[in-house]
């Protein structure tokens, strides 16, 4: 039987990181319609706390890689193991979220195995070999059905597409997979700086809120409606441009990609730059004070008006429904 | 210090791209083109390297005649040379990467500075097939650890900083939630996030003396690569239509809906 083998994800923190259930699903997914079964694989120094907390959540079996030098990732040091697994396994799909991690790893994997592969699937269709990604192109301006011509694929997965895969299913048989030794990296790492912000990252959150012009600066009400709904705070490239809000925040087709259940754009006039980055939200909301906005075209629910009247009405709505 | 910087020809990003009626490709009339925005942070880079540790910074873009059009930019910025793989027709990650591991070959650069995706197809692997197959250090998605308001910036001092025996780079990364510091042995490849820098213009002068700057012509076939898709693009579709949306008259209103109608708060 082929096998779809998901690589887990695990935090500076030593927690699994959540994109990693997502990821699941999305394998559980492929191997439904590959008719082929799901396997995970966790890399730590110690997985066995993570293999814990995966091994209800669908897959057949969770190879365990220990190691000293997993300590911390680094993709000359992981690549090589995810990839003798594979092989040992006979792997025919190996595939994980499109974090960070996800980006960095994943082709340096696909390029040891020669095997080809789609970036930010949003949907898997085909039967069997005849596997089809969905995936994004031009900041979601297009989407394209690809097919992967190699006999190994691999690919990442975006985890707003796909629900968390659910506890609760048969365990999954735990099995030590020992890597052959591998040359050492001609990567160490040095440090990781967690940045501390009590928000949800800006591509996994289930609310953005972001700031565009409109805001002249004060983010104030855009972040203070974010933190009433536990969302994550985004922004224009105007914005980010002006040196209002740290460029990280950018949402658009060179800043992040967000998919959200609610996006809500503040004073943003809707340059087909951002619209790429955002588009693809379930639920837009607008304000803005100009009706002409081409914001409006793409919102499910559009306010004319300034948005430091809508935002602390809004706010005030929300809090006092809880 | 020779770096090897990569510059692909791709859509202008503020241009609306349209999807062809038969989904065979995207509309091509009235786009303009331009080098990749990740593409020209890592021109940026490569040339602030250059300045402060001396070495030279050559340029490669893999594509039809246009885009030399690409390379004279990169040279105007200030590379010295170019190299122009000639290839008409549609590339993957796979066939960039052979490409250009070729091309090091050729070159023996000490450091590869690429996009860290292209905005077109947006899969963001060839930075990570050339490491792999290079054999070499990857410290992808390159940051700047000060902000892009700084005053490194303003002096255009270099994100990326070599140790003082001039045999590894240290690379801000920006990942989930923080910032990750590697400590990348030359060679390496290294592919920029937004964040690393802002590119110069092209001064003048500048353009006027990329005139003269030789552009190398070299074939797939010449480098000995197969550039046969492993990745194929079956149909392209535009993104599910969203429904027409509704104005509200006030707060309380959109705040019913949300609750109500699009049940998301």
């Amino acid at each position: 039987m082929s096998i779809v083998l998901i690589v887990a994800e695990r935090q500076p923190d030593g927690q699994l990181r959540k994109a990693t259930l997502h990821a699941a699903a999305a394998g559980a997914d492929l191997a439904a319609k590959a008719g082929a079964e799901l396997h995970l694989a966790i890399l730590a120094e110690d997985p066995a706390p993570l293999a814990e907390r995966l091994k209800d959540c669908g897959a057949k079996v969770i190879h365990t890689l220990a190691s000293p030098s997993f300590a911390h990732y680094l993709a000359e040091t992981y690549a090589p193991a995810v990839a003798e697994l594979a092989k040992s396994v006979g792997a025919s799909f190996v595939g994980a979220a499109a974090t960070a991690q996800g980006r960095d790893l994943l082709p340096r994997v696909a390029a040891r195995l020669r095997a080809a592969m789609a970036s930010d699937v949003v949907g898997f269709s085909g039967a069997g070999t005849d596997i089809v990604f969905t995936r994004p192109m031009w900041a979601g301006a297009v989407i394209s059905d690809v097919k992967l011509k190699t006999a190994i694929k691999a690919f990442t997965i975006r985890a707003t597409e796909f629900p968390a895969a659910p506890a609760g299913k048969a365990p999954a048989e735990v099995t030590a997979f020992s890597a052959p030794a591998a040359p050492a990296s001609p990567t160490r790492f040095v440090d990781f700086k967690e940045v501390k912000s009590a928000r949800p990252e800006l591509t996994e959150a289930r609310i953005v809120v972001s700031g565009g012009r409109g805001t002249k600066g004060d983010f104030k009400e855009v972040e203070a409606l974010a933190d009433e709904l536990g969302a994550a705070v985004g922004a224009s490239r105007a914005a980010c441009d002006a040196g209002w809000v740290p460029n990280d925040w950018q949402v658009g087709q060179t800043g992040k990609v967000v998919a959200p259940q609610l996006y809500v754009a503040a004073g943003i006039s809707g340059a087909i730059q951002h619209l790429a980055g955002m588009k693809g939200s379930k639920v837009i909301v607008a304000i803005n004070k100009d009706p002409e906005a081409p914001i409006f075209q793409v919102a499910d629910y559009g306010i004319v008006g300034d948005l430091f009247k809508v935002l602390p009405e809004l706010r005030a709505a929300i809090h006092g429904a809880k | 210090m020779k770096i090897l910087v990569t510059a692909k020809r791709v859509e202008d990003p503020e241009s609306k791209i349209k999807v062809k009626a038969d989904g065979s490709g995207i509309v091509q009339e009235g786009l303009k083109y331009k080098m990749n925005p990740f593409d020209e942070i890592a021109v940026e880079e490569g040339l602030r390297l250059t300045a402060k540790h001396g070495g030279e910074v050559v340029v490669v873009s893999i594509g039809p005649k246009d885009v030399q059009e690409q390379l004279r930019h990169a040279l105007a910025m200030g590379a010295a040379r170019a190299v122009w793989v000639n290839h008409p027709g549609p590339l993957d990650p796979m066939g960039a990467a052979g490409l250009l591991q070729k091309v090091v070959e050729k070159e023996k650069p000490d450091l590869c500075i690429l996009g860290k995706q292209s905005i077109d197809d947006d899969q963001g692997q060839t930075g990570q097939y050339l490491a792999e197959w290079l054999g070499w250090s990857q410290g992808t998605f390159a940051s700047k650890l000060d902000s892009l308001e700084s005053e490194a910036e303003k002096a255009k001092a270099p994100a990326i900083e070599l140790s003082a025996d001039g045999k590894t780079l240290q690379v801000v990364r920006e990942v989930d939630s923080g910032l990750a510091t590697l400590a990348c042995s030359l060679p390496a490849v290294v592919t920029t996030d937004l964040r690393l820098n802002q590119p110069r213009y092209a001064s003048l002068p500048g353009i006027m003396k990329a005139k003269n700057k030789p552009i190398e012509e070299l074939t797939p076939a010449g480098l000995g690569v197969d550039v046969g898709l492993q990745v194929e693009v079956l149909r392209m579709s535009p993104p599910p239509p969203r429904k027409a949306g509704v104005k509200v008259g006030d707060v309380q209103e959109l705040f019913q809906k949300l609750k109500n109608e699009a049940k998301v708060l």
